[in-house]
């Protein structure tokens, strides 16, 4: 059973790569100080392509989330009913993930704090997300 | 421009399955049917705009249909806004006729997502498919989540979408889907992606539908009855996708309307009926805020209360819209609309008052806006 691959850039290289090694990347305007995801070589908002690729301190808050009671593609099946959420980063940057202990989204709720917990699905790390503040772990 | 363009008249297929026919096809027979309710000859026809096939984008598509209507137009091109582009494509036809461009334009789409290929509805969305990210209804199933607990608005509000839209298409002899459901019935259809409900999402149909647009002097010259006024227009475009905006519940649909109620010279209370976009039902409650016709969040209540249903304040697709006539995106309302300012809709309503119909695509990415008055 084939999961989906992401389509890895010279611009999302790092990014994936920061994953493998542990840390989530954002990025970061030398310019203007904008931090966005996903990768693009240009700061949205100045317009200035001097990026530089910063690691997020991995906690952010639930804006959003959905519950698939149908799986779109087969690697999704076993998971059934699983949960996609929009966490914002401390830092400002929004992304897609996966809230592992959301108990199919039950335990979530506007503003809920997550924490950073990558897990692997093969050679590919992902940027998924947990209720439980990791051990050991500082707050920002 | 107010009132400078008319549509002078509209068509369509029947909306559902055409199983063995293919978009061109059914395209041809819309636009046909479209030349036959204003009664004119094709060889007057010198505009073929085209919304974009969303099953299947494909390269010089506005001269593909050009071509197999038979015509060689002075302005030919298709346009890709996901559900938004056919009122965008009525309001360019509308300033090229005033700019002497061309004269009479064909305002034309058709796709067979029912029997030919969904895959559209259903895509990876991009590199956040590894998270399980697919579907055009889970970017709404994220609006709609937003939406319910930003403001707490009941399920029941969603419902009476639901409802009010399939009691109008149920009466509607055209419509894809017409069977009638109850609150109840709608709470207990099973979640797709949580919290859409099944019949909380539009149709998948075959089909296809136009509008004829001329000038409004043009259209006395050439005897056309009933048609109907072109008073306003706009546009407004989120573009961001919908994890990246700053805000889930509030669109660029607020200044569409603005732009076009300021072209029409019209307040909100000379609205008497509405045609809103519902590919899903939380699309028509965030329009309703964002057009001003509610508050933000109160729009639930207003279609809780029975706002938005047949003998309403402000009843809205009256022929059934996404939800019940078809999924065909964006001209049936327009055409709804044209019926009921030429009093020839299968549902009248709103006196002497006007018709406002929203178009929009993508996850509330674009949106387009027109404003039309009583046929002369």
């Amino acid at each position: 059973m084939s999961y989906p691959a992401p389509d890895i850039s010279n611009l999302s290289a790092p990014y994936w790569e920061g994953l493998k090694g542990g840390r989530l990347l954002y990025l970061r305007c030398r310019h203007c100080g904008h931090r966005w995801l996903p990768a693009r070589e240009a700061c949205p908002r100045c317009l200035t392509a001097e990026p530089s690729w910063e690691e997020s301190k991995g906690r952010g808050k639930v804006v959003s989330w959905v519950v698939y009671h149908l799986a779109y593609h087969e690697a999704f099946k076993a998971r059934l009913p699983y949960d996609v959420t929009l966490v914002e980063l401390d830092e400002g940057p929004r992304l897609l993930t996966n809230v592992v202990d959301s108990q199919a989204g039950k335990r979530l709720a506007l503003g809920s704090v997550v924490y950073l917990k990558i897990e692997h699905e093969g050679e590919l790390a992902l940027a998924r997300f947990s209720l439980e503040h990791p051990a050991g772990a500082r707050e920002p | 421009m107010r009132g400078k363009a008319v549509i002078a008249g509209v068509g369509h297929t029947a909306y559902g399955k055409h199983p063995g026919r293919d978009r061109m096809s059914l395209i041809v027979e819309a636009c046909r049917n479209t030349l036959a309710d204003a009664g004119i000859d094709k060889e007057r026809v010198d505009g073929v705009l085209v919304k974009m096939a969303n099953a299947e984008p494909s390269f010089l598509y506005g001269q593909k249909v050009a071509e197999a209507l038979g015509l060689r137009p002075r302005v030919g091109a298709s346009l890709d806004q996901g559900g938004a582009a056919n009122i965008a494509l009525i309001s360019y036809a509308a300033m090229a006729i005033e700019a002497g461009l061309m004269e009479v334009a064909l305002v034309c789409y058709g796709d067979t997502p029912r029997t030919g290929t969904r895959a559209v509805y259903q895509r990876p969305r991009g590199d956040d498919a590894v998270y399980g990210w697919y579907s055009t209804a889970a970017g709404y199933a994220l609006v709609h989540q937003r939406y319910r607990l930003e403001y707490g608005v009941p399920d029941e509000a969603f419902g009476a979408v639901a409802v009010a839209c399939r009691a109008n298409g149920a009466k509607n002899p055209h419509a894809h889907l017409r069977k009638s459901i109850t609150l109840d019935e709608y709470l207990e259809s099973p979640f797709l992606v949580e919290p859409l409900r099944r019949d909380d999402c539009c149709l998948l149909s075959d089909g296809a539908a136009a509008v004829l647009v001329m000038s409004a002097a043009r259209a006395r010259q050439l005897g056309i009855a009933k048609a109907v006024p072109i008073l306003g227009f706009g546009q407004g475009q989120e573009s961001w996708d919908v994890q990246l905006r700053p805000s889930l519940t509030t669109t660029a649909a607020a200044r569409s309307a603005d732009t076009a109620f300021h072209m029409a010279g019209l307040q909100r209370k000379d609205i008497g009926v509405a045609q809103l976009y519902d590919c899903f039902s939380v699309t028509p409650l965030v329009t309703l805020e964002d057009y001003g016709f509610c508050k933000r969040g109160h729009a639930g209540a207003f279609a809780a209360a029975g706002g938005i249903a047949l003998g309403g304040p402000l009843p809205i697709n009256t022929s059934g819209g996404l939800l019940s006539e078809t999924g065909t995106p964006g001209l049936q309302l327009v055409i709804e609309g044209v019926r009921q300012m030429r009093g020839d809709a299968n549902l009248p309503v709103g006196g002497e008052r006007h018709c406002i119909v929203s178009n929009q695509g993508g996850t509330m990415h674009t949106h387009s806006t027109l404003i039309l008055g009583r046929a002369a």
